[in-house]
């Protein structure tokens, strides 16, 4: 299979599955990155996420979702066909209290699959890499049935090509 | 402030709606708290902005585990007025059901309070307290006195 058709997918998938979250919009979790059991969303710092309004911190539960959000989009992208997910476990380090102002970026990565159950690891910054704010580890489940990648990339195909149809029908 | 662990429900509500004022993110999450005599519940009241999955739909699972810790907090400060705010050191979820579209309640218990550490449990549910959605277990720094 074309690694570029792949990653378009991803890129497209992954853009449009935070965009379409609302939990995610609202607390304003934004899409970064994408690769193959691998990817990298952004927090930027915003009043409505603080925890305790002495300190202007950023709340754990705002990490626990962008950490969630980012083991879930690097299980999607780590299995070999494409499917629902559903969170089975979230184990949150929190190794220090984010700094007030600074965006946090959540990085995750899916280091192994089964047939059903993907095991992630994934770390919260605020700056620099090597100091995080937290680590985590998780795992995923796959619920329903499930796609093959040319499938799933062939059916894109189509879809783009109707609405080029239907674009150009309506020019004319 | 002087209250104690003995506080009637009356003024432990007016002291946990006062504290979780200056937690933003409860108020972003759309947090209640509920008290049945000295059983505290805190509500999630269903709203839009909580939907992790919109196709199912269901609650987003990092909202449900953010309720839950702030549910943790909340238990917490209500054992010690006296102190700042609690920072979590470690938590572990594990999520047992899909988040249903509806109201959702939390309810926390300490296992053990040492002069530092805290070591908490907190459920939550949905329709019935028997099945639950979700379930921490966490560690929590606790705040200092003031």
């Amino acid at each position: 299979m074309d690694m570029d058709e792949k990653l378009k997918l991803f890129w497209d998938v992954g853009a449009t599955m935070i965009a379409s979250t609302p939990h995610a919009t609202e607390l304003g979790i934004q899409f970064v990155a994408i690769g193959e059991g691998q990817a990298t969303l952004s927090l930027p710092y915003s009043t409505k996420l603080i925890g305790d309004a002495r300190t202007r911190v950023v709340n754990g539960g705002a990490v626990t979702t962008l950490l969630d959000q980012a083991c879930g989009l690097a299980a999607f992208t780590g299995f070999d066909t494409l499917g629902a997910l559903a969170t089975l476990s979230l184990r949150i380090d929190y190794q220090r209290t984010a700094k007030p102002g600074e965006t946090i970026i959540g990085i995750a990565e899916c280091y192994k699959t089964t047939k059903h159950v993907a095991f992630l690891r994934a770390i919260a910054h605020d700056g620099d890499e090597t100091d995080p704010v937290a680590t985590a580890q998780a795992t995923f489940m796959s619920t329903g049935p499930r796609l093959s990648f040319e499938d799933a990339i062939n059916a894109r195909m189509k879809k783009a090509a109707k609405r080029k149809q239907a674009e150009e029908g309506l020019q004319l | 402030m002087s209250q104690s662990r003995t506080d009637t429900p009356l003024s432990a509500m007016t002291q946990i709606r006062d504290r979780l004022a200056n937690i933003p993110y409860a108020t972003t999450l759309g947090i209640e708290p509920h008290f049945m005599g000295e059983e505290f519940t805190l509500i999630l009241p269903y709203k839009d902005s909580n939907i992790g999955n919109a196709t199912l739909p269901a609650l987003h699972g990092g909202g449900i585990g953010g309720f839950m810790e702030v549910c943790a907090i909340a238990q917490i400060i209500l054992s010690n007025p006296d102190r700042e705010l609690p920072k979590p050191i470690g938590i572990n979820i594990d999520y047992l059901r899909r988040g249903r579209p509806v109201d959702t309640y939390a309810r926390a218990q300490i296992f053990k309070q040492g002069a530092r550490v805290a070591n908490i449990r907190v459920r939550a549910w949905q329709d019935r307290f028997d099945t639950p959605i979700a379930a921490l277990s966490g560690q929590f720094l606790l705040g200092k006195e003031s």
